[in-house]
């Protein structure tokens, strides 16, 4: 199974309904998004950082996270600035960088990286089981949960079958290089990759029919809506609120 | 409870697995079915849960029927198929989970299937398996697990596909005892002839198509 090393822990969000985080993670994500107004944005990024130190995560692998989003966010920062119309900051060669251009990667940066610690510490502090029960349980339609539940489940079966075949490759002294043989030796394993995966998502189809699946997931082990999670719930949502309010709210 | 009569069956490349088949499994009935690789062991097995369909002949399951998908998914919450692969059939993060699925499936209250759960691990000796990861277990141990998800559901009938093949001495003792014990009717599909010897009482050979008593 796909490791979840972030759903392992003892702080608050751990032991969080996973129906208030997905609501709060959800609201959160959509008003910041969409927001221009730079005290909402910083504000936003205040929030953010409450939230990771509270989840007391692995300072790493947070780190490693914000790597991956930053590497993408990193390309616009060399395109954006240069494209982007508006009035030129200064002149290299012929190329001018506009003001708005940096304004508007600025505010890319700051709203990914937010976007993303606050998911961290709120999503992936659940299980994927924990947050497909929550979603089942905020009336999200089957169809998409089901989207949800299986594409996990089967990156996780490709994920397998991978390591699998190139177990077996190297166990026969397989070593890429740059050479045809690697070329096509990898070509080769992307098809049987695709093949066996969709095989064998068939069977586990098949097994879960064969136990009188009909499409709904029947939850077992329940969570629960305590009282922590109401205040957390009326604390974090007065929050959100508050940053929507700041966004479109009357003038202050 | 099962009668297949008469079943044809080719494979979408054309080949020919069964020609006119039949077999009959009466209540109380523990049939072994033994035959080579690729000779349709676990097709014949899939046909019987509407997983694949025949091209001829009839198929009657617990005294009606059975043809369109409708009819297939009253058999499959009453007739038990475990899967050669258990890594097909366990995909819950935990054991007890997994083994709640089937009876969720079939609506049983929440209470009962907590009940059910612990009672069925406690019989093929899984206590404290609860809360195992399912992927971290081993081969024997996943193979005890999918039975356990079978039983769950209270079958009338088991069908079981290579339910030994792989198993190491002890484990193989181990299904065997439970099969002996806990199960009443039954069909297993394996190519370990001493296996199927000693907890089968009629044994037939999967041969050109047909089955043949042995």
């Amino acid at each position: 199974m796909i490791q979840e090393p972030f759903a392992q822990g003892k702080s608050i969000f751990h032991r969080m309904d996973p129906r208030v985080k997905i609501l709060v993670a959800g609201g959160f994500s959509v008003i910041l998004a969409v927001s221009t107004k730079p005290p909402v944005l910083l504000m936003g990024v205040l929030f953010a950082f409450l939230l990771i130190i509270l989840a007391q995560l692995g300072i790493r692998q947070v780190f490693y996270r914000l790597l991956v989003i930053n590497t993408f966010v990193a390309f616009l920062w060399v395109f954006l600035p240069f494209t982007f119309p508006g009035t030129p900051l200064f002149t290299i060669d012929g190329l001018s960088i506009s003001k708005q251009g940096i304004t508007t990667c600025l505010e890319i940066t700051v709203k990914s990286n937010a976007i993303v610690l606050v998911s961290m510490a709120l999503l992936s502090t659940s299980t994927v089981f924990g947050l497909v029960h929550g979603l089942h349980h905020l009336k999200v339609p089957n169809k998409l949960v089901h989207l949800f539940f299986f594409s996990f489940r089967y990156i996780h079966v490709i994920h397998t079958e991978y390591h699998k075949i190139t177990n077996a490759m190297k166990a026969r002294g397989f070593e890429p290089g740059t050479s045809l043989h690697t070329y096509k030796t990898y070509a080769y394993l992307l098809g049987t990759l695709f093949i066996k995966s969709s095989e064998r998502s068939k069977r586990v189809y098949q097994a879960m029919i064969c136990r009188g699946f009909d499409g709904t997931f029947w939850v077992f082990q329940h969570f629960s809506f305590r009282k922590r999670d109401l205040l957390a719930l009326v604390f974090m949502g007065t929050y959100v609120l508050f940053l929507a309010l700041m966004q479109w709210g009357a003038r202050y | 409870m099962i009668k297949l009569k008469n079943i044809s069956f080719e494979y979408p490349n054309g080949r020919k697995v069964f020609k006119n088949l039949s077999l009959h499994v009466r209540k109380g009935d523990r049939i072994g079915i033994i035959g080579p690789n690729g000779s349709g062991k676990t097709t014949l097995l899939h046909l019987i849960v509407g997983l694949i369909k025949p091209a001829g002949g009839d198929i009657t399951i617990l005294g009606k029927s059975r043809e369109s998908e409708k009819d297939y998914r009253e058999v499959r919450k009453r007739v038990g198929l475990l899967f050669q692969d258990p890594e097909d059939q366990l995909f819950c993060p935990t054991v007890a989970e997994d083994v709640a699925f089937g009876p969720l499936n079939l609506r049983k209250p929440k209470d009962e299937v907590r009940r059910v759960v612990e009672q069925t691990l406690n019989e093929l000796g899984l206590e404290g398996f609860e809360n195992r990861v399912t992927y971290n277990l081993s081969g024997g141990e996943k193979k005890l697990v999918s039975l356990a998800t079978i039983f769950a559901m209270d079958p009338e009938v088991l069908l079981l596909d290579e339910p030994t093949t792989g198993l190491d001495e002890m484990a193989t003792q181990i299904i065997e005892d439970i099969l002996l014990q806990k199960a009443h009717t039954y069909v297993i599909v394996s190519h370990q002839r001493e296996v199927l010897e000693k907890i089968t009482h009629d044994i037939y050979k999967m041969d050109k198509g047909t089955l043949r008593k042995l």
